[in-house]
C-alpha cells in the first residue's frame, strides 16, 4: 500500500469529507511525527509501535573502495518499535 | 531535545488544527490512518508513505534458540517481524533537527 491508496480508503470512507482535506490530515499524522522526532521527542502510539531517536556516536570509518579511513560524524536516526498487539497481530494464525 | 512524548492526543490535536474538523472526529481519523496501514501490514502488504518511510514485513523461519540465563534450548516457531525503513527526507531532518 502507498500514500495515495491510504488516502483512497480514508476518503472512501468518509464521503463527507473533501479529498485535499483528506490528503492534508494523512499528511499531517506523517509530518507530526517526523517533526517529534525532530525536537528530539519520541512518538508513542499504544498498539501500534513507538518512533524515537537514537544516537550513533562519531567514528572512524573506511572507504571501502580505497580502503581510505574517513570522519564519520556523530548523527541522529530515526528509530521504529513495533507494539505488542501489532506484534501479535502479525503472528495470529 | 525537550524528552517529551507525543501520543494519539498529540496527533489528533495536529489534525484538529490543520484541517478544523470537531476534535472527536479528528482523533477518529487519526486512528483510521494508523488502522490502515497496520490491517495492511497483516494481511501481509508492506506500507510505503512517500517522504516518510517503508513499513516491510518478513517472515521468518523456525530456529532454536537458547536461554541466555539458563543455556536450555528453545525452539522459536516461524514468525512474522515488521522493520521501518526511514525515507531520506526523514533521517535528514531528524538528523538536522537534533544536532542544532
Amino acid at each position: 500500500m502507498i500514500k495515495s491508496e491510504l488516502i483512497q480508503k480514508i476518503a472512501d470512507e468518509n464521503p463527507h469529507l473533501y479529498h485535499r482535506d483528506v490528503e492534508r490530515i494523512v499528511a499531517t499524522v506523517f509530518d507530526e511525527i517526523i517533526e517529534a522526532l525532530a525536537d528530539g521527542k519520541r512518538v508513542e502510539l499504544r498498539g501500534f509501535g513507538a518512533f524515537s531517536v537514537k544516537k550513533r556516536d562519531a567514528r572512524v570509518g573506511r572507504n571501502p573502495r580505497s580502503g581510505e579511513q574517513v570522519e564519520v560524524e556523530e548523527k541522529y536516526v530515526p528509530f521504529f518499535k513495533m507494539g505488542k498487539l501489532l506484534r501479535e497481530r502479525l503472528n495470529a494464525d | 531535545m525537550s524528552g517529551k512524548t507525543l501520543t494519539r492526543m498529540d496527533l489528533s490535536e495536529a489534525v484538529y488544527r490543520e484541517v478544523g474538523l470537531s476534535r472527536n472526529e479528528s482523533a477518529q481519523l487519526v486512528e483510521d490512518v494508523l488502522e490502515h496501514v497496520a490491517s495492511a501490514l497483516v494481511s501481509g502488504e508492506n506500507v510505503k508513505i512517500s517522504s516518510f518511510g517503508t513499513f516491510t514485513v518478513r517472515s521468518k523461519t523456525a530456529r532454536v534458540g537458547r536461554n541466555p540465563k539458563t543455556g536450555e534450548e528453545v525452539p522459536i516457531e516461524p514468525r512474522r517481524v515488521m522493520t521501518f525503513r526511514p525515507s531520506h527526507l526523514m533521517k535528514e531532518r531528524v538528523d538536522a533537527g537534533n544536532k542544532s
